[in-house]
């Protein structure tokens, strides 16, 4: 074959598996009788003090094996007593707090893993748990963005005003800028919390192996080499005792990526403590009250631009809602500071925000990661300036476009990665031609007309983002062809539903020269490649394809240099084509992959005919060593990609919605995505990551909420009350087009997709809905019944001109 | 209480039959034992998925006597009368792929594939009743059943696929 596979929408290896129910996902790792399982109890409040834990009851009823409260913890292992890490330090994080993996003295939400049961099944466990008697000191909970500002109760007693951290850029003097600018404005928004909501839920299964001493975890992470680490520091193990497997996962989106969780460490100890396979699988309520959500965010902005709406000082300030504890630092606010610019390009911006503790569920990235609030304050404003100057919303987004040939642009700021934010490639201005095409920008008005003819309302709304991808530090990749001519590519990286079998099979088909249905692709088993990062920040494609197109260059050199050899060949006269290298132009000579596999380690013993050809009697130079001294047996090859900096993906979305006059019905009419992310792999996985991303901001910006009440409860932590998008929720059809800005930073030339989708949800929407009704949008997600509201306090008092005739 | 009975962790188990995929399968429950459970830790069969077990998202979707039903919300000893086709029974007699699981493959109708026996299950049946859906039709058939990740484009789309698959063969053996 060829053809090359790159770029071509090549059917999904791994389906085969998922079609035919053979998917394994954790909870179907060791589905026998004698597995052991965990529950856990959790904190009823959201902040109270432990005054007792009674658990005498538990351990009398028959089919228990252990229950566990923290004073149990320490003296099983020492750094169990300890708080869980911190995962990312960051100076401007002053004050970090992590929970313990069960709680000492006090718990900050209601979900906070209190105590531990392991019985012979998840029923019994469950008894268990409702059996264990907690004398609790209830505390006043500080819920939501603004009692955590007020500060008149603290979520931590020694964290005063209950701010974590306190974060500052600029790039000049803003205050100048602002006074000299000829127009400026004042925007306040609100974003509440969703959460990223898998299908699958959290899950760990441990074995320990007394005979070996060590220790076998599976775990539904994105991150395995991080659950490993974090398992052998707390359980007092060598990184070697520890073998982390990521089987498949039933979606990630950036939940998964937080570790250790209580039971990623717990689990562990009790299959150590009871020397029997213990599992733990998360039920939906516990996914909602005790892993993590984001999103929830106040932001003030003030702008100043000119006639043309170029934004001249663009000052912001917000308040990030990080819930109980920081494990995950600052991530998720420093990217809604940074990325906020998108692809624009203001002559002066200062961001400040307060990252703050509130008694609710911990904010850790879901994808998108901070950058949907951050496009919603950036296009709500470019939205307000058009308005103020009566422009069309693309000419003011226009005039602030970063332009082709000023790339590389730093922005002068730091991301997220402690890396200057400086953007690789782009073409916003072909972008926005592309969308206005695809939505039908230019043709809106007379649609409108033709609409209100019929008595219809409708609305059309844009947004634009660029998109942090590919961040460090490193992925790795280890390629070895059998003896059977396979290949099979292991990179350390996790997979939660992206298509890694196949894009990165498609890589190594096309740089080894075999065939496709001949790579198998392993990911996120720490036996296969220990040295990895994860998978989040759509950053798969770009690091762990550079570096399996890396590994694979580095595998076919040694595969040449064999061949070269054995067929007495000039190395550059070889090519391999489906898996068999000839001597260009005299395809006799030639000699599988299979065979230089076996010709690549010289043997002592004969196993098989083909081994036979690799003896000490049949190959080699009898005056030289069997393997030369800058050469290792076996045809692998193993190496690394690690990026200066970040690569920057961009797009923009469109969207028509028609609203209802009387019940504020928001129906969508047309939803259109144009996405840059360099060249593509395979156009089918990058589609079907955009159609997921935008079904999640559709979720985002009209229906998913965390229904908090004053006492810390959330009221919809099931899927009967918490709305995520069905079928019926979603556009029928969505369209899209790419432009391919390609990346100088790897020799792909690839940007990440995995979040574009998501991103603009909220502002577009925003967007579409102000345009439809003439009422200012400012916060997100909007419900038929907050639109009806809305719309009634616009009446008593309008705050925006109607729409010139 | 029949005879055969008896008490494990003090709770009564009851010694029961299940016909899955066409297999009898004897096995020992408490009453309160869920079928989902009861399918994949006791038989093993664990293609059937459970995202919610509340009987909202459909990923544990099973047939009973052909009918889709959430078996989150049945327990394992009411449905000893029933016939129960999995994800794991939908394959052709000769191993190959079904019209529905073919189609989902072509369409890339997965991602992370936890919701897809769910949608497999309830689009076969789907299909049995109706075999040519109009457009709207197929987004009704799905509309039962949450997944987070393909944003449901190509499962509509496999849907239709599906039907013609299923109508192509048809013609065939016509
Ligand atoms: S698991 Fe049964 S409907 Fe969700
Ligand atoms: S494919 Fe992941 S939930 Fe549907």
């Amino acid at each position: 074959m060829t053809t090359k596979l790159m770029g071509q929408g090549i059917q999904r290896v791994e389906d085969q598996r998922f079609l035919r129910g053979k998917g394994r996902y954790v909870d179907d790792v060791h589905a026998d009788p004698a597995t052991l399982h965990a529950a856990v109890l959790r904190s009823p409040h959201a902040h109270a003090r432990i005054v007792d834990i009674d658990v005498a009851d538990v351990l009398e009823i028959e089919g228990v094996h252990l229950v566990w409260t923290y004073e149990d913890l320490g003296p099983l292992s020492a750094p169990m007593g300890e708080p869980l890490p911190l995962l990312i330090p960051h100076p401007d994080l002053t004050q970090g707090r992590t929970q313990y993996a069960l709680a000492k003295d006090e718990v900050n939400h209601v979900g906070e893993a209190v105590a531990f049961v392991v019985a012979e099944d998840r029923y019994l466990a469950e008894d268990a748990v409702g059996r264990i008697k907690v004398t609790w000191e209830v505390l006043p909970p500080v819920v939501g963005v603004e009692a955590a500002r007020a500060a008149d109760r603290l979520v931590h007693e020694d964290v005063p005003g209950n701010i974590g951290a306190r974060s500052e850029q600029k790039t000049g003097d803003v205050e100048a800028a602002m006074a000299k600018a000829p127009h400026r404005l004042e925007l306040d928004l609100d974003i509440e919390r969703s959460a990223c909501t898998p299908l699958e839920g959290r899950g760990t299964v441990a074995r320990w192996d007394p005979d070996v001493n060590r220790l076998q975890v599976w775990s539904s992470t994105q991150t395995s080499t991080g659950v490993r680490a974090a398992i052998a520091v707390k359980l007092g193990l060598d990184l070697g005792q520890v073998d982390v497997i990521t089987p498949d996962v039933g979606g990630g989106f950036g939940v998964k990526v937080v570790h250790p969780w209580p039971e990623e460490l717990l689990v562990p100890l009790a299959a150590r403590a009871l020397n029997r396979v213990v599992k733990y699988t998360e039920d939906r309520r516990e996914h909602f009250i005790s892993s993590s959500h984001e999103r929830g965010q106040i932001q003030h902005i003030e702008v100043g631009f000119d006639d043309d709406g170029r934004l001249l000082a663009l000052d912001v300030m917000f308040w990030h809602d990080h819930g109980a504890y920081t494990p995950y630092g600052l991530i998720v606010p420093i990217i809604t500071s940074t990325q906020l610019l998108g692809p624009y390009k203001p002559e002066v911006y200062r961001v400040v925000y307060e990252s703050l503790y509130t008694n609710t569920v911990i904010v850790t990235p879901y994808r998108g990661a901070g950058r949907p609030q951050g496009c919603f304050a950036m296009e709500r404003t470019m939205d307000a300036i058009a308005e103020y100057l009566g422009k069309d919303r693309t000419e003011v987004r226009a005039v602030n476009f970063i332009q082709p040939d000023e790339f590389p642009y730093d922005q002068g700021l730091i991301f997220q990665d402690g890396r200057e934010l400086e953007y690789d490639s782009g073409d916003y201005p072909a972008s926005l031609e592309k969308i206005k095409e695809l939505i039908g920008w230019d043709e809106f008005p007379a649609f409108r007309a033709e609409m209100a003819a019929q008595g219809r309302t409708v609305g059309i709304g844009l947004a634009c983002y660029v998109e942090g991808t590919g961040v460090g530090p490193y992925e790795g990749a280890h390629i070895n062809i059998e003896t059977t001519g396979k290949v099979k590519v292991a990179t350390g990286l996790t997979t939660q539903g992206q298509g890694h079998a196949t894009v990165f099979a498609q890589l190594v088909a096309d740089e080894l020269g075999v065939k496709f249905e001949d790579v198998e692709v392993v990911t996120g088993d720490t036996r296969r490649m220990p040295y990895a990062v994860g998978t989040f920040a759509s950053r798969a494609a770009v690091m762990s394809g550079s570096a399996i197109h890396l590994a694979a260059k580095r595998t076919k050199e040694k595969v040449l240099k064999i061949a070269a050899e054995a067929l007495e060949a000039d190395e550059a006269d070889l090519e391999i084509v489906d898996g068999v290298v000839s001597v260009k132009g005299s395809p006799g000579a030639s000699m599988d992959l299979a065979t230089i596999s076996v010709l690549s380690n010289p043997l002592r013993y004969a196993f098989d005919e083909a081994s036979k050809a690799a003896t000490q009697f049949s190959v080699g130079d009898p005056g030289k060593p069997p393997v030369a001294e800058d050469d290792e047996p076996g045809l692998e090859g193993k190496d690394f990609y690690s990026p200066e900096r970040a690569t920057y993906a961009s797009g923009m979305h469109a969207v028509i919605v028609e609203t209802d006059p009387d019940t504020a019905e928001i129906t969508i009419l047309k939803y259109a995505v144009v996405h840059d992310c360099g060249h593509l792999i395979n156009p089918m996985i990058v589609e079907g990551q955009i159609h997921g991303g935008v079904a999640q901001g559709v979720g985002g910006a009209l229906f998913e909420r965390m229904a908090y009440d004053e006492s810390g409860q959330l009221l919809n932590a099931s899927f009967m009350d918490f709305l995520m998008p069905f079928v019926t929720e979603i556009p029928d059809g969505i369209a899209i087009d790419h432009l391919e800005t390609p990346s100088p930073l790897n020799p792909l030339g690839i940007k990440g997709a995995g979040e574009a989708g998501v991103i603009p949800g909220s502002a577009v929407f925003a967007s579409a809905i102000e345009d439809a009704e003439r009422i200012p949008i400012t916060a997100m997600p909007i419900s038929p019944s907050e639109l009806f509201t809305l719309r009634a306090l616009h009446a008593e008092t309008p705050t925006t001109q109607e729409r010139p005739a | 209480m029949s005879a055969q009975d008896t008490v494990r962790h003090g709770e009564q188990l009851h010694l029961i039959r299940l016909r899955v995929n066409g297999i009898g399968h004897d096995v020992e429950v408490p009453a309160r034992r869920l079928l989902s459970d009861a399918l994949r830790h006791d038989l093993g069969l664990t293609g059937t998925h459970v995202g919610c077990e509340h009987g909202v998202c459909g990923a544990c979707t099973v047939l009973m006597d052909g009918k889709p039903v959430r078996a989150c919300l049945i327990f394992a000893v009411s449905a000893v009368d029933a016939e129960i086709t999995t994800v794991e029974g939908l394959t052709e007699p000769d191993g190959s792929l079904s019209p529905v699981q073919q189609a989902f493959s072509e369409c890339h109708g997965l991602q992370c594939g936890f919701c897809t026996p769910g949608f497999l299950t309830t689009i076969t049946a789907g299909l049995n009743e109706n075999p040519c859906p109009t457009h709207e039709e197929a987004r009704e058939m799905i509309a039962g059943n949450l997944c987070r990740c393909t944003g449901y484009q190509n499962i509509v789309k496999s849907v239709e696929r599906a039907a013609e698959i299923t109508q192509a063969k048809e013609a065939e053996s016509a």
